[in-house]
């Protein structure tokens, strides 16, 4: 096992170095020059041109793609072109507000997905089974931006139960440790027996959370229904069923455990794509995460912070990838068999 | 009976002004600053957070774009106008308790232009080069609380230049002792004192109590990021924030409704226009100049394009900066009269052109290609068929400043509130020399001494009577059509007092208080 693991770290390697490459050259080549984008229409060429000096942008291409490459190897993803600061600096303090904020819409999402999706399947075609596959559909398809505003309006303003973003409540006194806030205000509630910093932060990713998992939920919801349906109609159900098997526990263990395959494939393809694409979401909320940052990065054509947030997405979803496979492994006798006789 | 009387007012004043004292302010904006160092920060986000921290020696009296003393008390010009003495006010302390003095205001600026000053690296101090770079000789301290400036040629609107954000006078023991994070740990004399910063979600100040000036009222001050202007609105009606920056145009009026929101504007520091290309026919016909002026109906382009947020512009300059001619006339929209120019100009057939728009969302101009496609329509009504423009930001730039258009969209807000900013920077003869910033290249002898000669006065009686007579030269020759002036909202919940917007797009919060 540990030598798989291993062979599949050094895949990283080849993947990586494709991405950062294709990402370099694609913004690198875009229209639109950072000097430009910083100065505006007060400039004149001689003063872009110093400071395109001064960003290392008048080297060749190639040139700065080299450069790039040798300080990517040794961890360094440079400067910021905007605020100068280092991005891997950027990264640390917005990156945790983006898991946080996922890991809570991800679980939110797999409980009631998968709740939904096999109750379906089992009263298949039943008024349930429309209903919940039906509200997948238009959970899919809804556009974050209005289901956000209309559930600020609803949960905050009318019935006034739940702010409307941010990470905390503004008027608290409260200095980030780990830019976990839950973890954050755990600390201060040991320190100063405060229990308002934890509340206040839970209460705050009700929302966002909710929000960002509709797309998820609906997704795997309807996977587990399918997945689901197709196991039910196996040989072995009927088998385990004539054998007297109580209904609950077929579903539970024989069934479930069976579909679990193809549901957490889902489920990992969807945690990625929160923990890159919560722009929306992160934007309505107010919630200072990575997704709003590689946006910024990209309109501003702040190279450094977009190859930076490149980089970090890709290996989120390797390393995410890697992990389903070590799972699929513990779920699954068969592939871990096989991985030894290899 | 009398001395109860005033026992009982002097104890309503105290309890009133205790009431005023306290409490924690949230203004919530769109965007977050890039750095905290004024020096060398060039986006308004930035100088947000950094106008509550330091102070100039000079700034503007609330809500206006005059200026007035700050930590300079007095200060005069020489003959010549080469050469600038500030006498600073004495007793005032940095936020790290160091004494502000003559020594730091010449350190504040030589780490700007010097590069023998170890902290020049610390750069790019753009606004200082675009400015008074070329200009500045030295900066010396004569005595503990006296400044020379000396300048290399006359700049007239100088003193107004050190009210800009980027001469904010910093404190020169932090500068060494943070050195490149100096802009994540400001330290300047200011009202508010600077504590953490958060990126992309809030930065806080508390109250500097031993502010020169009258301290702040509230205890701490909140800038906080919410991107989105409807889900700003939506935290303010809430109570989350306290004041909100920018709300969306199409919440306008709902926030007029709503008894427990005020809504404040303020004219924008700008002005956007459509310029004439004068070294192209037909527009070095002053008659089809005029002509173009009376085809366009500028109601109709601010309804369509800046909805609530804009007014029509006149002059080529905001009405918010002194010396703005109320009195200078208007070209009335009448087609009629403008297809009666082109005929008297020799083309009763009117004439094909081009007309360039502005690919991004500026200040002065929120949607340049709808802008575009109205003053196409309305210049057909005369028989002027144009063709629409545009590239991308750069390219559209270079490209215009070369001339290669007909008529051109552009627009300006001003660096500092002077109007030899908007008058010599967009319209002089010298700014027509390519890359020109005067897109129409316009050079008229008449205007452009005007211009010359309230550059060598101080005289504020003086300079306003030439630039109003400047701007009456500038109708007769019409080379552009002033299109528009951006109208900037913010608003508050209805306890907050106090609170006001600047012509110069600056939000100061000392004088706010929680009712």
């Amino acid at each position: 096992m540990l030598s798989y693991i291993l062979r599949r770290l050094l895949q990283f390697i080849p993947t990586m170095l494709g991405a950062v490459t294709v990402v370099f050259f694609l913004i690198s080549l875009a229209p639109g020059d950072p000097a430009r984008i910083m100065l505006g229409e007060r400039a004149q060429k001689e003063q872009i041109e110093e400071l395109r000096e001064e960003l290392g942008l008048d080297k060749p291409l190639v040139q700065r793609y080299g450069i790039y490459l040798l300080n990517v190897v040794q961890l360094d993803l440079g400067k910021s072109i905007f605020s100068q600061r280092p991005v891997v600096e950027e990264m640390l303090e917005l990156f945790p507000a983006t898991i946080e904020l996922s890991l809570v819409a991800i679980t939110i999402a797999t409980i009631v997905g998968i709740f939904l999706g096999s109750l379906a399947a089992v009263k298949r075609n039943s008024p349930f089974d429309y209903i919940s596959m039906s509200g997948a559909l238009v959970g899919v398809s809804m556009p974050v931006f209005w289901l956000g505003l209309i559930c600020i309006m609803l949960f905050s303003v009318i019935l006034d139960i739940l702010p409307t973003g941010g990470r905390i409540n503004a008027r608290y006194f409260f200095l980030p440790i780990t830019n976990f806030y839950v973890i954050d205000s755990i600390i201060l509630f040991f320190q100063e027996k405060d229990w308002s910093y934890l509340t206040s932060s839970l209460l705050h990713l009700v929302l966002p959370a909710s929000v960002l998992a509709t797309v998820p939920l609906a997704v795997i919801a309807r996977t587990t229904r399918s997945s689901m349906l197709e196991v039910l109609k196996q040989d072995y159900v009927r088998t385990v069923r004539s054998l007297g098997v109580p209904r609950f526990r077929i579903i539970r263990v024989y069934a479930l455990k069976n579909a679990m395959l193809t549901i957490l494939t889902v489920i990992s393809i969807q945690f990625g794509l929160l923990l890159s694409s919560a722009i929306l979401t992160e934007t309505i909320f107010a919630w200072p995460g990575i997704g709003r940052w590689i946006y910024t990065g990209i309109a501003a054509r702040d190279y450094p912070v977009v190859q930076g947030g490149v980089i970090l997405i890709v290996g989120i979803f390797l390393i995410i990838n890697l992990v389903v496979d070590v799972v699929y492994a513990l779920v699954d006798p068969r592939i871990r068999i096989t991985k030894k006789a290899e | 009976m009398k001395k109860i009387i005033i026992v009982l007012l002097l104890v309503c004043t105290v309890f009133v002004f205790a009431q005023k004292r306290g409490g924690v302010l949230v203004f919530a904006r769109g965007g977050d600053s890039v750095g905290l160092d004024p020096g060398r920060e060039t986006d308004g986000e930035s100088f947000y957070a950094t106008v509550q921290v330091f102070d100039r020696l000079v700034d503007f009296q609330p809500g206006t774009s005059i200026i007035q003393p700050a930590l300079a008390e007095s200060w005069s010009a020489s003959a010549d106008g080469l050469e600038y003495t500030f006498r600073l006010r004495r007793g005032v302390e940095f936020h790290d308790r160091t004494r502000f003095n003559a020594d730091a205001v010449v350190f504040t600026f030589e780490r700007m232009f010097k590069e023998s000053n170890p902290y020049y690296q610390h750069g790019p101090w753009n606004y200082f080069n675009s400015t008074i770079g070329d200009y500045l000789v030295s900066v010396e301290a004569l005595d503990e609380y006296t400044v020379k400036f000396t300048l290399n040629d006359r700049l007239a609107p100088f003193v107004s230049i050190l009210a800009m954000d980027f001469a904010s006078i910093v404190s020169p023991t932090a500068v060494r002792k943070f050195g490149s994070e100096f802009f994540r740990n400001p330290v300047g004399t200011g009202p508010f004192v600077f504590v953490s910063w958060q990126k992309d979600s809030q930065i806080v100040f508390v109250r500097n109590s031993r502010y020169w000036r009258e301290p702040a009222y509230v205890n701490r001050l909140i800038l906080r990021v919410i991107p989105d202007a409807t889900a700003r609105l939506l935290a303010l009606q809430k109570g989350e924030v306290d004041i909100i920056d920018f709300p969306s145009p199409e919440d306008i009026a709902s926030i007029r409704r709503n008894n427990e929101l005020e809504l404040i504007q303020q004219e924008g520091f700008n002005i956007g226009y459509l310029a004439m290309n004068i070294e192209k026919e037909p527009f070095d016909n002053v008659l089809v100049r005029k002509a173009i002026n009376h085809a366009i109906n500028k109601d109709d382009l601010i309804k369509g394009v800046y909805g609530n947020s804009g007014i029509p512009a006149k002059n080529p300059m905001p009405p918010s900066l002194w010396s703005y001619n109320e009195d200078t006339p208007e070209y009335e929209y009448d087609p009629q009269r403008s297809r009666a120019l082109l005929r008297e100009a020799g083309y009763p057939n009117g004439f094909s052109s081009d007309i360039w728009a502005i690919p991004v969302v500026r200040p002065y101009m929120p949607n340049g290609r709808r802008a575009a496609e109205i003053l196409q329509a309305q210049l057909r009504e005369v028989n002027i068929n144009v063709e629409i423009k545009t590239y991308d930001w750069g390219t559209y730039l270079d490209r215009v400043f070369e001339g290669e258009h007909g008529m051109a969209m552009l627009g300006w807000t001003g660096d500092y509130a002077d109007p030899d900013n908007f008058l010599y920077t967009l319209l002089s003869e010298k700014a027509a020399e390519k890359p020109a910033l005067n897109i129409a290249f316009w050079r008229n002898r008449a205007f452009n001494e005007l211009i010359l000669d309230a550059q060598k006065t101080s005289d504020r009686g003086e300079r306003t009577a030439l630039y109003e007579e400047a701007q009456e030269i500038f109708f007769e020759d019409a080379p552009w059509v002033p299109l528009a002036h951006s109208i900037v909202y913010a608003a508050t919940r209805e306890n907050v007092r106090g609170f006001r917007l600047y012509p110069t797009g600056e939000r100061i919060f000392r004088d706010v208080w929680l009712d």
